[in-house]
């Protein structure tokens, strides 16, 4: 476990820097997950060790989420006075994000099905 | 007793400790609530766990400030559990491959559709400009999200908090969703939640299947980037 943890943040780290240095906008966890997945496409294995420690810390990814979520206790306020506001933007964006993703794809999937038999 | 007890608290509320378990103890209660309604979405862990957390600090009196002292240790770990979704994605390689195309051309649809309908929709119902561009970064896992509310003139904080609840609520909805539209495929359905909810829709697309989760970790990924890239561009589009 301590190996893959010592691995996991220092691509972490790795990314980190490479944000900072090219002042990306894209965050460094985000850098070190796709340079693992580059380092794992290369190589073509991914160590059992590795994956033990991910599945671990995958598992329970929503207890993440929890520190930052309870910070809705600073916005009581705005929340008060814009809650239609937020309440629907936040129900009909998602919901119409997940629509237009799913038939998106799907036709395209189905497209590039037919084009594979044919 | 009582002033004895008093010391203790006082002692307890300086020390790190005390966010730490609660957050582990809230979580802990909510998974076991989560699972004794057989995996209900509505009976969302993240949900159950700010609710119960949220009572317990009113009620003691505790500031965010002094809660997350404790609780920084668990958001830390946002950032290795990023790293590792390589993991999972590594193992639908082959499929990502051969799909890649009908991928970014969802992916794009999805991230736009995303940011510019919260947007809209605030707007139209006269949310606040603040409100507004807190919003647009909705979609995206709270660390990118929290940079480019920052960047584009949102409160970062306020992001956050929209965040979750976009997770919230895209990992209790999608189903209905799915069920409207006869959405079956397991990689279509963790990337459409995945790209719409982030993490805690990945979380939920796990639940689901390996397939689902991977393509949510896929799209949670790269809608970051797209979003990244995207909203600080299609913000000014809709400046009002």
């Amino acid at each position: 476990m301590l190996p893959a943890l010592t691995l996991l943040l220092t691509y972490q780290l790795v990314g980190e820097v490479i944000a900072q240095f090219f002042a990306l906008p894209v965050p460094g966890p985000v850098i070190g997950m796709a340079l693992l997945f580059a380092t794992l496409a290369l190589r073509g294995a991914v160590s059992e060790e590795l994956r033990g420690t991910a599945n671990g810390l995958l598992q329970h990814l929503s207890l993440l989420f929890v520190p930052a979520g309870t910070g809705v206790m600073l916005h009581f306020g705005r929340l008060a006075d814009e809650w239609l506001a937020l309440l629907a933007s936040l129900l009909v964006s998602t919901a119409v994000t997940i629509a237009v993703s799913a038939l998106l794809m799907r036709m395209l999937m189905r497209r590039r099905e037919a084009e594979d038999k044919a | 007793m009582t002033p004895r007890l008093g010391e203790i608290w006082v002692y307890l509320s300086a020390s790190p400790l005390l966010g730490l378990s609660l957050t582990l103890l809230a979580y802990q209660a909510a998974f076991w609530l989560h699972k004794r309604c057989n995996g209900h979405p509505a009976a969302n862990p993240v949900l159950l766990s700010v609710l119960a957390l949220v009572a317990i600090l009113w009620a003691t009196g505790t500031s965010y400030a002094t809660y997350f002292e404790g609780a920084q240790f668990v958001h830390f770990l946002l950032g290795p559990a990023t790293v590792a979704l390589a993991i999972p994605l590594y193992a639908q390689f082959a499929r990502l491959k051969r799909l890649a195309l009908p991928l970014l051309a969802t992916l794009v649809a999805g991230s736009i559709t995303a940011a510019l309908s919260a947007v809209a929709v605030a707007a139209a119902l006269g949310g606040s400009r603040v409100t507004q561009l807190s919003l647009a970064p909705k979609s995206v896992t709270t660390p990118i999200a929290m940079g480019i509310a920052e960047r584009v003139g949102g409160l970062p904080s306020l992001t956050a908090v929209l965040v979750i609840m976009t997770g919230i609520l895209g990992a209790i909805g999608a189903r209905y969703v799915y069920r409207l539209l006869a959405v079956k495929d397991e990689a279509v359905r963790g990337f459409a939640l995945g790209l719409a909810s982030h993490g805690i829709g990945t979380a939920r697309a796990f639940q689901e299947s390996e397939q689902a989760g991977a393509f949510a970790a896929l799209a949670m990924g790269l809608n970051g980037l797209a979003t990244a890239l995207l909203v600080p561009l299609l913000l000014p589009l809709l400046a009002g």
